[in-house]
């Protein structure tokens, strides 16, 4: 690569700045947390300890790649459609699907938990046609529901992004060749919009793996996740497990990103992640 | 080239947004035929060719291939390929599979798939690129990919899309030169699209002039050259002299105030027509030695021969010659019959064929952009 000049290094410099202030100093803090006790001195306790948490951890990660599976499925016909509407139809569509992202989480989290309770709107409603009243609340779909109906816009953007960037010529030139409109979606927009599904498949997994909050409010206890036990061990003061437990979040969402970002090439900005 | 037609387009009209952008086109294409679509941009040459491929449907008329009707045939279905304004390669396969394309979606095996892709490799000289990716090609080298993807599916007809617009001056001659010689030995229908009128000459079989969603003419290249109907073709084709004049009678025209010999008849007697006069053909003489006299306004040398603009009874002609004529300079002028092409009225009449505010820079009105409405719109982009 070519060697930078002092002048591009120097507009780049607050840059470098911010980043030491707000991504190094984080990190070597957690770092030293979950290598030291409550009295600072040095361990390995917490590393060990971390077996204890095995099946939270498994559990976080199995509940975050189901809703990301959802996701993928009930998005890429929702961006493959859009990319190809009318542009002023994408734009109305786009803003629909923006839409949720500016109500606060905790609310729309609260509104899920009013409309699946035992007594909530969906049972009042199957009451009224004598269905009797459906458990859902509290369950692994209500987790995962509350994950999908989140973190879907995530999913959908890198999407759309990618699919946009596949001229109508070219779509034309697969069916002019003898594609079928399936033969067209399998060996033309699919692998072109790899490098989407990879940016959308993060931006979604990693929230879904880390998030406290969805699962508390729709799982209830059985499904504590791997965030709300760093949460909880903040809030009682028990940092340094709780340091230990984001350590290896942040390295499984890092295998995670490196392992997607083999599949974004280099020179699609639109779908880039790091 | 055979007696049948592969092609028909029969009154096809199109329209987008209550605007008529084909109306009532006819059309037959022989089998085996060299066919150039020529016409200013936004004239429908592209959407001639989406009807053909199937990716427009006409809002009425019909379209047969072959003899049979294939409307709403679908462009997978039909035995017709295009290569794009755009080439749209998929860039996500190198070259050979992008060849190879056509036939791994008809699941042609394995063994005769290897065969067809390399023919179709040597085909357009690219040998040595197969495991290449597509955005490391010059624009040339991916011109040839789209031809090559496109014949290895063996198509009775090439639909191909100003194919050439986008490669420099040299490489374009080049590729000219080839795309005829692929053409020829293929015996495949090959409609071209492009608005470089000398290209349009010099490759094809037929010419098919349109402007306005509107056939002008169809002839073959010399038709089109020595025998423009209208002062559109005339003017559009080459550069030519559109002067107003009347026809007395058969081989006798009345034009720049003198009565000329010409080789033209059938019209009405006095009947008002355009007479066309191709700059090259005019033998500049002494004055005198010829009824028709003009004054030379401006010379530009242009290597193989002058070129003058002189006013010739208040009209200014553009004359090509390579006697060295002076500005200022009265001159002769002299035509024998066979040059002078006399056409009827059109529409067209008066707009074309006046050199009077001409200059270099000027060019343009017989060239590519010209605007038949004058709203000067950007040439839309496809996609
Ligand atoms: N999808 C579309 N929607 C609306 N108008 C269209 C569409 N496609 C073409 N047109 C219009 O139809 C007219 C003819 O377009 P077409 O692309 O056939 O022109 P063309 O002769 O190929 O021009 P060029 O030489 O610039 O490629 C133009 O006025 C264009 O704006
Ligand atoms: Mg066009």
């Amino acid at each position: 690569m070519k060697k930078k000049s002092l002048s591009s290094r120097l507009v780049g410099s607050p840059y470098y700045v911010w980043a030491a202030i707000f991504i190094v100093v984080p990190v070597i803090m957690v770092l030293y947390y979950s290598l030291t006790d409550r009295n600072g001195s040095f361990t390995l306790s917490n590393i060990a300890d971390l077996r204890l948490y095995a099946d939270t951890l498994v559990l976080s990660v199995w509940l975050g790649a189901i809703a990301t599976a959802v996701c993928f499925v009930i998005s890429y016909p929702i961006a493959y459609i859009l990319s190809r509407a009318k542009a002023s139809t994408q734009r109305t569509l786009m803003l629909l699907v923006m839409l949720p992202m500016w109500i606060n989480l905790l609310l729309r989290t609260y509104s899920w938990m009013t409309i699946l309770e035992d007594t909530g709107i969906i049972n009042s409603l199957l009451a009224k046609i004598g269905i009797g009243p459906v458990h859902m609340i509290n369950t692994s779909g209500a987790v995962v529901l509350g994950m999908v109906y989140n973190f879907m816009p995530y999913m959908i953007m890198p999407l759309y992004s990618v699919m946009t960037k596949i001229g109508r010529n070219t779509i034309e030139a697969a069916q002019d060749l003898g594609a079928s409109s399936l033969q067209v979606l399998c060996r033309v927009v699919f692998p072109m919009s790899v490098p989407g599904i990879a940016s959308g498949i993060t931006m979604v997994f990693v929230p879904c793996v880390s998030t406290f909050y969805i699962s508390q409010k729709l799982g209830g206890t059985g499904y504590t996740l791997i965030g709300d036990v760093i949460d909880t061990q903040f809030t009682n003061n028990a940092r340094n497990m709780g340091a230990t437990l984001s350590l290896i979040l942040m390295v499984m969402i890092i295998i995670c990103m490196l392992v997607m970002n083999q599949f974004t090439s280099d020179d699609d900005e639109g779908a880039m992640l790091v | 080239m055979s007696d049948n037609n592969i092609i028909d387009l029969k009154n096809i009209t199109v329209e987008y947004d209550g605007e008529q952008v084909l109306k009532g086109l006819d059309l037959s294409i022989r089998d085996g035929e060299f066919v150039t679509l020529l016409g200013p941009s936004g004239c429908g040459k592209t959407t001639t060719l989406r009807i053909i491929g199937g990716f427009v449907e006409p809002d009425s008329g019909d379209v047969f291939f072959d003899g049979q009707r294939i409307n709403g045939v679908q462009p997978y279905r039909r035995q017709v390929s295009t290569i794009f304004q755009r080439y749209a390669l998929f860039p996500h396969l190198n070259v050979y599979e992008n060849i190879a394309f056509g036939l791994r979606v008809k699941k042609v095996p394995e063994k005769e798939l290897k065969v067809r892709v390399r023919e179709a490799i040597e085909l357009v000289g690219l040998r040595g690129f197969e495991k290449r990716h597509i955005d490391t090609l010059s624009g040339g080298q991916q011109q040839r990919v789209a031809i090559a993807r496109s014949l290895v599916t063996r198509p009775k007809v090439l639909l191909l899309d100003e194919p050439l617009a986008a490669l420099d001056l040299k490489l374009r001659k080049d590729m000219q030169v080839e795309l005829k010689n692929i053409q020829k030995t293929l015996g495949i229908t090959f409609i071209f699209v492009t608005h470089d009128q000398e290209e349009a000459l010099s490759m094809s079989d037929t010419v098919i002039v349109m402007d306005k969603g509107v056939i002008q003419q169809i002839g073959t290249p010399q038709d089109i050259y020595n025998e423009p109907v209208n002062a559109f073709v005339a003017d559009f084709i080459g550069e030519s002299n559109i002067v107003d004049g009347v026809m007395l009678r058969d081989g006798l025209v009345r034009f720049a105030g003198q009565s000329i010999p010409c080789v033209d008849k059938g019209f009405e007697k006095n009947e008002p027509v355009d007479v066309v006069i191709r700059p090259e053909d005019i033998d500049v003489v002494e004055k005198g030695k010829s009824p028709l006299s003009g004054t030379v306004d401006s010379v530009t040398f242009k290597g193989v021969h002058y070129e003058a603009i002189v006013d010739v009874d208040g009209f200014k002609w553009m004359i090509q010659t390579t006697d060295l004529i002076r500005e200022g300079e009265e001159i002769g002028i002299l035509l024998n019959p066979d040059d002078i092409h006399v056409m009827k009225k059109s529409e067209y009449s008066g707009m074309f064929g006046d050199y009077s505010s001409f200059s270099d820079e000027m060019d343009t009105i017989s060239q590519p952009d010209y605007d038949p409405e004058g709203e000067s719109l950007p040439a839309e982009d496809e996609e």
